[in-house]
């Protein structure tokens, strides 16, 4: 995937804004968003009602996205721009989540909402009436995404990525800064796991860097392109986030999201944890 | 709201034994202004957390003891930075002047 292939701007989609083939889609974690002004024509998805399955802890599977994406009138082969709120951190996560369940025509709307706003660009109340469909998924790939065995017998060999903040990666937060903190789990990190924060490939205004830019970060920061990676953070967005850096926009091939994250790995029993700034020992 | 300062977010339901709360609004021309965005830099000046203001140009975030950043963004403007000390138990409010 080339950066053109994945990655479309705001004149893109006001170019396009009108053409059946193509699906604008806002995924948020705040929906009240959406409701106060949308891009024209979008349809919305809540991170939380829609793509989680209410009684497991797991995404939706493929016959729940089946019927998901039909009710909501989008294709098999539809274009499905994602845009949303918290920079496309759950844009993103929607993006990886459609690649996984196979979905061929999906892109991200770079800068998201915010970049939109900050650009005083239009926003729109009517809500879509898009006719139902038959969606497909397909099974699920799962090349990338990582559960957690592998991602706790990666220690020590494959390139991990923490995502998350300095300061959560350290163990002195739990979770991101907007949130209260009251949480169940333990504080650190994965051993060995390099802290790159999802925010270093990204500008002010919610865009990603430059390929060159970004190449140099991962290398500076000791991720090893040679290997095989591994990204997490709390809950598995803002790593989807960096999983569509190194692997979509860097065309990095093994590149894994691990979606079960920190609360996942940070309430299991027995596992090796590294608390402070540095990686830590395999 | 005992310990709130005039015009702050209400802080019902926060556990401030637990909590390093920095908050407060966004102002343009003396008018709360929502639809901004304002940013959490730590001391490093690296990302920690983003959110909109509301309607009333509010904002609030749940910090470390410390010190943190606020940084601005609105349309039509440019980043205004602030430099706030965050302290568990208590609450630091911000205004923010674009």
């Amino acid at each position: 995937m080339s950066r053109e292939a994945v990655l479309v701007d705001a004149q893109w989609v006001e170019e396009h804004i009108d053409d059946p083939s193509v699906v604008l889609v806002e995924v948020d974690e705040d929906t009240t968003a959406y409701d106060k002004g949308h891009i024209r024509g979008a349809v919305k998805l809540d991170w939380k009602q829609d793509l989680q399955d209410p009684v497991r802890r797991d995404f939706v599977n493929q016959e729940q996205l089946s019927q998901l994406l039909s009710e909501r009138g989008i294709s098999n082969d539809d274009t499905i721009v994602l845009y949303g709120g918290n920079n496309n951190w759950f844009a993103a996560y929607a993006y990886w989540y459609l690649r996984l369940y196979g979905h061929e025509k999906a892109l991200l709307l770079d800068g998201g909402r915010k970049k939109w706003e900050l650009d005083s660009r239009e926003l729109s109340d009517d809500v879509p009436d898009r006719p139902a469909t038959t969606y497909t998924a397909k099974d699920p790939n799962l090349s990338i995404r990582a559960f957690r065995d592998e991602t706790v017998e990666a220690i020590g060999t494959k390139n991990l990525v923490d995502v998350r903040s300095p300061d959560e990666y350290a163990g002195r937060l739990l979770a991101p800064a907007h949130l209260p903190q009251e949480q169940a789990q333990r504080a650190g990190h994965i051993p060995t796991a390099n802290n790159i924060p999802w925010s270093k490939a990204a500008n002010d205004d919610g865009t990603f860097r430059s390929d060159d830019e970004l190449r140099e970060l991962y290398r500076e920061a000791g991720v090893d392109f040679s290997k095989d990676t591994i990204a997490y953070c709390r809950i598995g967005e803002r790593s989807a986030h960096t999983w569509f850096v190194l692997h979509e926009l860097l065309e990095q091939p093994n590149v894994k999201n691990y979606d079960g994250s920190w609360t996942e790995y940070g309430s299991l029993v027995g596992v090796p944890v590294a608390v402070g700034d540095e990686p830590g020992e395999g | 709201m005992c310990g709130g300062t005039e015009g702050g977010l209400s802080l019902d339901g926060v556990d401030l034994d637990k909590e390093s709360v920095i908050q407060g609004v966004v102002l343009r021309e003396e008018q709360p202004l929502g639809g901004a965005y304002v940013r959490l830099l730590d001391a490093t000046g690296e990302f920690t957390a983003e959110v909109p203001t509301s309607a009333t140009g509010q904002f609030r975030f749940f910090a470390a003891p410390g010190h943190w950043t606020l940084r601005a963004l609105a349309p039509k403007a440019d980043p205004v930075d602030r430099a706030v000390v965050a302290a568990r138990g208590e609450v630091a409010e911000v205004r923010i002047v674009l």
